[in-house]
C-alpha cells in the first residue's frame, strides 16, 4: 500500500495499462477489424491483393447490412 | 470483472446476428435473388444491344467464386453472425465505459439506451443518406468513393451522437432531463443533417454524372435502344423497397436482441454479488460491488 500522496502523483504522470483497459481496447480493436473484413475488405481496399474470396463469400450480407458493394 | 460482461456482450451479439440472419434468409433472400436475376437479364439485354450495334461483346465474365447457394445460405449467415459479434464487442466496450461513469443507471435501461444508440448511430442515420442497395445497384468503378462516403457518414453519425450526449448531460442540470434530451436530439439531427447536405449523393459522383447523367442514385434506369424504345426496364421499385425495408428490420432484430438479452444478463451479474452480500449480512451500502472488484482482481 502506498500513501495517498504517492498514489495521486503516480496517477498523474503515468498511463496505467490496467487489465480492464487492455480488455476493452482489445475487444474494440478486434471488433473493428472484424467489421472491416465483413464490410469493406476486397472491395474498395484489399489486404490480400486482388483476391475476392472474402468479398464473394459474405457478398449477400455485405449488401444487406448496408455496406457499399461492387 | 469485465470479462464476464465481455463474454456476454459478444455472445448476445452473435445471437443477434444469427437471429437477423434467420430473418434475412426467410424474408430478404428471395428479393436478393430477384435483384441478381434482374442484373443477369439486363446484362444479356445490353449484350444484345451491343451486338446489334456491331460492338464487340464486353468480355465481362462473372466468374463465380462461390455458388449462389453458398452465398445465399452459408455466406450471408457467417457474414451476419460475425457482424453481430463485432457489434456485440463494440456495444459491450461502450457499455462498460458508460456504466462505470454513471453507475446509477439500471443495467437493462442502459443496455436498451446504448443498443438504441448503436442502431441509430451505426446504421439508421447512415442508411438515411446512403441506403442499403441490393445486388445490381452500384457501379464497380465508384466502389472506392462509395466506401469512403459511407464510412464517413457512419463516423460523422457516431461523433454527432457522442457530442449530443455530452451536450445533453451538460444541459440536464440547467434545463431538466426532459428538455436536455430534446435539445440533445436537436443537436444530433442538425449535425447529421448538415453532414448529409454536404456529402454528395452516389449518383452525383463525377464518373456517374459523366456516364449516366443527372441521377441522385446508382439505381439502374431503363435500358433504351438507339431508337429510344425501352428494351429492358429500370430496377423494379418493389424489389428495392422490400430489400431496404427488410434490411432495416434485420438490424432492428440484431439491436433489440443485444438490448434485451444483454440487459437481462447484466442485471443478473449486478444482482449476484449483492445477493451474496445480503446473505453474509455485510451491509456496506455499496450498490455496485463490481466497481471495487477490478482493483482486487488486479
Amino acid at each position: 500500500m502506498t500513501t495517498p500522496v504517492a498514489q495521486s502523483r503516480q496517477r498523474s504522470i503515468s498511463f496505467p495499462l490496467t487489465a480492464r483497459r487492455a480488455a476493452l481496447g482489445l475487444t474494440a480493436l478486434l471488433s473493428l477489424l472484424l467489421l472491416y473484413f465483413i464490410g469493406v475488405d476486397q472491395g474498395a481496399t484489399s489486404l490480400f491483393g486482388s483476391d475476392t474470396h472474402i468479398h464473394e463469400f459474405v457478398h449477400d450480407a455485405r449488401h444487406f447490412l448496408g455496406f457499399p458493394c461492387h | 470483472m469485465e470479462f464476464r460482461y465481455i463474454y456476454r456482450g459478444l455472445g448476445v451479439g452473435l445471437l443477434g446476428g444469427l437471429l437477423a440472419f434467420v430473418f434475412a434468409r426467410i424474408f430478404a433472400e428471395p428479393f436478393i435473388q430477384d435483384a441478381i436475376d434482374y442484373e443477369d437479364g439486363r446484362h444479356e439485354a445490353q449484350e444484345a444491344l451491343d451486338a446489334a450495334a456491331g460492338l464487340a461483346a464486353g468480355a465481362h465474365d462473372h466468374g463465380e467464386v462461390f455458388s449462389r447457394s453458398v452465398q445465399r445460405n452459408l455466406g450471408i449467415g457467417v457474414g451476419m453472425a460475425l457482424f453481430g459479434l463485432a457489434m456485440g464487442g463494440l456495444f459491450v466496450v461502450v457499455y462498460l465505459i458508460v456504466s462505470r461513469r454513471y453507475p446509477n443507471i439500471r443495467p437493462r435501461v442502459l443496455a436498451a439506451l446504448l443498443a438504441g444508440a448503436g442502431f441509430v448511430g451505426l446504421y439508421l442515420v447512415p442508411f438515411a443518406k446512403y441506403p442499403a442497395n441490393p445486388p445490381a445497384i452500384g457501379h464497380e468503378e465508384t466502389i472506392g468513393a462509395r466506401s469512403g462516403l459511407y464510412v464517413t457518414m457512419v463516423a460523422v453519425s457516431v461523433v454527432a451522437l457522442g457530442l449530443a450526449v455530452v451536450v445533453g448531460r451538460w444541459l440536464a442540470d440547467r434545463v431538466g432531463t426532459w428538455n436536455a434530451s430534446l435539445l440533445a436530439a436537436v443537436v444530433f439531427l442538425v449535425l447529421v443533417g448538415v453532414a448529409m447536405a454536404l456529402l454528395p449523393d452516389y449518383g452525383h459522383l463525377g464518373s456517374n454524372r459523366a456516364e449516366f447523367g443527372d441521377f441522385a442514385t446508382e439505381t439502374p434506369q431503363p435500358l433504351a435502344a438507339p431508337d429510344g424504345t425501352i428494351v429492358y426496364p429500370g430496377f423494379p421499385a418493389d424489389v428495392l423497397f422490400r430489400f431496404r425495408f427488410y434490411s432495416v428490420v434485420s438490424q432492428l432484430v440484431l439491436w433489440a436482441t443485444i438490448a434485451l438479452a444483454f440487459g437481462q444478463l447484466a442485471e443478473r451479474i449486478a444482482a449476484a454479488p449483492a445477493r451474496r452480500q445480503a446473505q453474509t449480512a455485510a451491509a456496506t451500502g455499496a450498490d455496485r460491488p463490481a466497481v471495487a472488484e477490478p482493483t482486487a482482481a488486479g
